[in-house]
């Protein structure tokens, strides 16, 4: 056995019970921002939704959204929570370049909702995890410390995210293993989904999430010292910190050492955890009431309302499918866990029934004893997940804007099974179906990032023009003067400009200049 | 008379009988600043031709039946207040060249109903003080005496009226920083009810404190004023939502029989200048002459308004101040260096000692430890504050009290002693607490030829008792019309 294995059986025997509370900030799906009226739309160029309001200017003062409220009002009672008919916005203090304002506006001791659950399947068997609270904030910018692999000698400050509303989802300290924190995630996104309030994307920052993970021996009552960990760039992320930091703090409590409560960044690289700030170094936010706005109220009628409004969940409707199409619990967990898809799949067998003309079934579970199961449902699904879905992966397409109707799928079905094409003839059609479409979707040009040398070539001679002061301190030996030119060719290109080729094609100007001087 | 030592209701006349023109007035106002403002330092900053400009284009369009009283009157605005494309310095090293990219919603209720900002006025460092001597550019000094100072924190706007160096400004407060200085300056200044007015662009010191309001040559003006900068504004949260427009000028009857005053003993006591109480007692007995029934009341906990003020408007400040950083705009240090020292210069030299103290008492008061003991406790104070004022206004329709303890002092006399200057505010902070709308005017002058001011405070949203009590009192006195002597 390596001495990895040993220490991996060690753990297993674990005399320690592991404690985890998740912190989930979610970006909700509104249009405008929270307090402003800028557009919450994911963008590359930086600084150009911004405001007076969301730059923290003088004299500003922030108007709530009213929308935001009714996507918060919708999580908090997918989560079971009890809503607070007054809750109220605070001010969370402290000094970044990021918040404009120097200070978050944030819920604190009032906050919108409280005491909800999410169930979650661990081991086969449903859990369910506390919600401590559900509360609402504003979004920070974005700082860009280094641009590509170049470091800055300064930062740029990007506020297109500054205001954009969020909303924070803690969960008690119900978790006991990483794998069960992967599981509260993989069952809190799609739910966040189903009901239309986020697009939780990690790689946009549209959900993020932070852990907080401690130790105590089994059977003991108190908690142990917990650490906090941040960083984590997806589920998978989470799921590696934790069970890093599990294993560190076994390591340090077998030995009789002491944990020391701390915040913690997951280095993705190096695949662990570093120190970032001790408790006795932990802010004091100085928090208190906004006197800017009012406290938020919520009448019985408006939750009442919402209630009604909110769709299916993923969980009830995983138990419809399977009531309903019989369908396998592996085929039910990949058709679910999109919307989108379980809506596609059901519109598709909707149409072949009525293509075929057969009579609407519903096989409840209690008549599934006298009538054979529907063969359709797991043939449609067998498409819907196969070929369909990879075909949407491929041209990396949304349901949505798939060329290829509920309709068109049903049909091309019903055409293999009366024999009039071939079954690998039809998943070909499918393919170019899905494919010659795609060709027609252009990407919006801010979106696209610069590569051409022509292009910035002619961006840095212009900045070479511009500063010649900083290009002569270059050819004097200075390396950090390169890095503020690099940031003038982003900032001209607004970030477009490929990193790589702005470093090489800098480089080679200089050697000109320097070469002309 | 010159046009500049007129209302902007006599102007408003002349200009509907097409006696002169809207640019005539600013002309006349430009004279006069070009011969007095050297000694007043009532301005940070002027901005002549961009009124010319608006003002001859009013003439040109020629109509002036059926347009607003303010129409052509051009305006001078406390340099706290924004205004597009123009500098907005809050007399701070910290905006000292910042151009605001937006206007306030004040100005532009002035700019719809035919005014124009031609001048921003001094003010201390971000309305923190009450004498105007903590600005960054200098002090103002008082058109009545220029050793002493004009009142503040709205000095500017104060002394520019009382010079005449402007028919009428727009100030803010928060502590009595429009009427104390109104008080100190023989003018009228108005703080309306907490939400009449939108605050939004008016750079926030304390934001559950802060209104706007009108500083003027008389009672009516203040009236004409507050109707066009009223009103209900989405962007302020704060505001009062569906408020119908209104003329405040038509509740001025001058009619005060049986209506019943109160005169709170918690405001007549030991420290109060003889002189200023003689005053003030004999405006209430015109009062009274005049069918008024005054009462004795008592606002029981009037004496912890100061302390309980100065947690709430510091802590406020001290969040509503960490803006200023030097990442975005405005002033940053020169010595560049790692963020934590950044920060530290560009704050630490981009503010004066004044801001810096309450920026550390409102800190202080908001740290985890404190928080319940001092800010908590503020807020119920506050409460406690409001609720003697619902007692009072049961039994009475208005309260008269002194604006200031005693005339204004000299420059320079309580700059060093933050607790005497403190005190200047004792009579005008607990309306701020309430919320509650006052008035300061006239009501006489000292030994040292210095004015002497009269507070009336109303209940919510009592604006129109208010200004017509005031309005009564002014009709049967002529302080408002003395004119300081300015060589």
């Amino acid at each position: 056995m390596t001495i990895h294995e040993i220490r991996d059986k060690m753990i297993a025997a674990s005399v320690y019970q592991v404690i985890i509370g998740l912190e989930v900030h979610v970006q909700l799906k509104t249009e405008s921002k929270i307090f402003c009226g800028c557009s919450t739309e994911y963008t590359l160029e930086p600084n150009i939704q911004v405001c007076p309001v969301c730059a923290g200017f003088p004299g500003v003062l922030p108007g709530f959204n009213e929308k935001v409220k009714r996507l918060a009002l919708r999580t908090a009672l997918a989560l079971s929570c009890e809503i607070a008919f007054f809750s109220q916005f605070s001010r969370k203090q402290y000094f970044y370049p990021d918040i404009p304002k120097n200070y978050q506006i944030s819920q604190y001791d009032l906050p919108l909702a409280k005491n909800g659950f999410l169930k979650i399947k661990a081991e086969g068997k449903i859990k369910k995890i506390g919600i401590t609270r559900v509360h609402l904030e504003e979004d920070a910018g974005k700082l860009l410390h280094a641009i590509g692999s170049e470091a800055l000698e300064y930062s740029l400050v990007d506020l297109n995210r500054s205001g954009v509303p969020l909303l924070e989802i803690v969960s008690e300290p119900d978790l006991n293993s990483p794998e069960e924190a992967f599981f509260y995630l993989q069952e809190l996104k799609p739910l966040l989904r189903y009901i239309e309030v986020s697009d939780c994307n990690m790689e946009e920052g549209s959900l993020r999430c932070d852990a907080n993970i401690s130790l105590r021996k089994r059977g003991a009552k108190k908690l142990g010292v917990k650490a906090e960990l941040k960083n984590m760039n997806s589920f998978r992320a989470v799921k590696k910190a934790l069970d890093y930091e599990a294993k560190r703090q076994e390591e340090i409590l077998s030995q009789g050492g002491e944990i020391i409560q701390e915040t913690r960044l997951w280095d993705e690289k190096e695949e662990l955890t570093r120190p970032m700030r001790r408790k006795e170094e932990a802010h004091d936010y100085r928090y208190f009431p906004e006197p800017d706005l009012l406290p938020l109220l919520i009448d019985e009628e408006e939750i009442e309302e919402v209630k009604r409004s909110l769709p299916e969940s993923p969980a009830q409707r995983r138990e419809r499918f399977q009531i309903q199409y019989s369908l396998s619990d592996y085929d039910i967990s990949v058709l679910t866990a999109e919307k989108d898809l379980a809506d596609f799949y059901e519109a598709v067998v909707k149409e072949y029934v009525k293509e075929k003309k057969l009579s609407p079934q519903i096989s409840l579970k209690s008549q599934r004893r006298d009538r054979p199961v529907e063969q359709y449902y797991k043939k449609i699904a067998n498409w819907v997940m196969g070929e369909f879905k990879a075909a949407l992966k491929t041209v990396k397409n949304s349901i949505q804007e798939a060329p290829v109707t509920p309709v068109d799928l049903a049909r091309l079905i019903i055409k293999v099974e009366d024999n009039k094409i071939p079954v690998g003839t039809a998943k070909k059609e499918l393919k170019k179906a899905m494919g010659i479409k795609f060709g027609e979707i252009s990407l919006p040009a801010s979106a696209t990032v610069i590569s051409e040398e022509n292009a910035i070539k002619k961006v840095i001679q212009e900045v070479i023009q511009e500063n010649k002061e900083v290009v002569e301190k270059f050819h004097q030996g200075k390396e950090k003067a390169l890095g503020f030119l690099i940031g003038q060719v982003m900032k001209k290109t607004q970030g477009r400009a490929e990193p790589k080729l702005v470093n090489k094609i800098l480089r080679e100007e200089l050697l000109d200049t320097g070469r002309q001087g | 008379m010159e046009l500049n030592e007129l209302t902007a209701r006599q102007l408003n006349e002349r200009l509907q009988k097409k006696e002169i023109k809207a640019v005539d007035i600013l002309e006349s106002v430009f004279r006069r600043i070009d011969r007095v403002e050297g000694q007043i330092s009532a301005f940070t900053s002027l901005d002549k031709k961009r009124a010319i400009d608006v003002l001859s284009s009013l003439d040109k369009k020629g109509k002036t039946e059926g347009n607003s009283s303010l129409y052509g009157i051009p305006a001078a605005v406390k340099d706290n207040i924004c205004l597009k494309d123009g500098k907005t310095s809050c007399s701070s090293r910290v905006l000292k060249n910042f151009i605001s990219p937006y206007s306030a919603a004040v100005i532009k209720k002035l700019e719809e109903a035919g005014s124009v900002v031609f001048g921003k006025t001094n003010l201390d460092e971000f309305a923190m003080g009450s004498s105007t001597e903590t600005s960054f550019i200098g002090p103002t000094h008082n058109p009545w005496n220029i050793e002493v100072i004009p009142g503040g924190s709205s000095g500017g706007s104060a002394a520019a009226v009382a010079a005449d160096e402007a028919i009428f400004a727009i100030g803010s407060d928060t502590g009595g920083s429009i009427r104390q200085p109104a008080a100190c300056c023989g003018v009228v200044g108005m703080k309306p009810s907490y939400g009449l007015v939108s605050r939004y662009g008016l750079v926030a010191f304390a934001s559950s404190l802060d209104q706007i309001g009108p500083i003027t040559k008389d009672v009516y003006d203040a009236a004409l004023v507050l109707g066009v900068i009223a009103g209900s504004d989405r962007r302020d949260s704060t505001s009062i939502p569906d408020l119908p427009k209104k003329d405040y000028t038509t509740s001025l009857s001058a009619k005060v029989k049986g209506m019943r005053i109160g005169l709170p003993r918690e405001y007549f006591l030991s420290g109060l200048d003889s002189e200023v109480e003689e005053a003030v007692r004999e405006a209430v007995g015109l009062l009274e002459k005049s069918g008024a029934e005054i009462m004795d009341i008592s606002l029981p906990h009037t004496e912890y308004c100061l302390p309980a003020y100065y947690i709430i408007a510091t802590a406020e400040a001290s969040a509503n101040l960490a803006r200023y950083d030097g990442v975005r705009y405005g002033y940053r240090t020169s010595r560049q260096m790692d963020l934590g020292q950044m920060y530290e210069r560009t704050r630490g030299e981009g503010f004066g000692d004044e801001v810096k103290r309450r920026i550390m008492l409102g800190t202080y008061a908001l740290s985890a430890g404190y928080y319940e003991a001092y800010y908590l406790k503020a807020q119920k104070v506050r409460t406690l504050i409001k609720n003697d004022f619902d007692e009072a206004f049961k039994k009475v329709e208005a309260i008269i009290t002194p604006t200031i303890p005693a005339p204004a002092f000299k420059i320079g006399e309580k700059i060093d002693n933050p607790l005497q200057m403190y005190l200047s505010d004792i009579f005008t902070i607990s309306v701020n607490l309430a919320g509650l709308p006052a008035i300061s005017l006239p009501c006489g002058l000292s030994k040292g030829k210095l004015p002497i001011g009269l507070q009336i405070i109303g209940s919510y949203l009592g604006e129109e008792k208010v200004l017509n009590l005031a309005y009564a009192y002014e009709s049967q006195t002529d302080w408002h019309r003395r004119k300081p002597k300015l060589t």
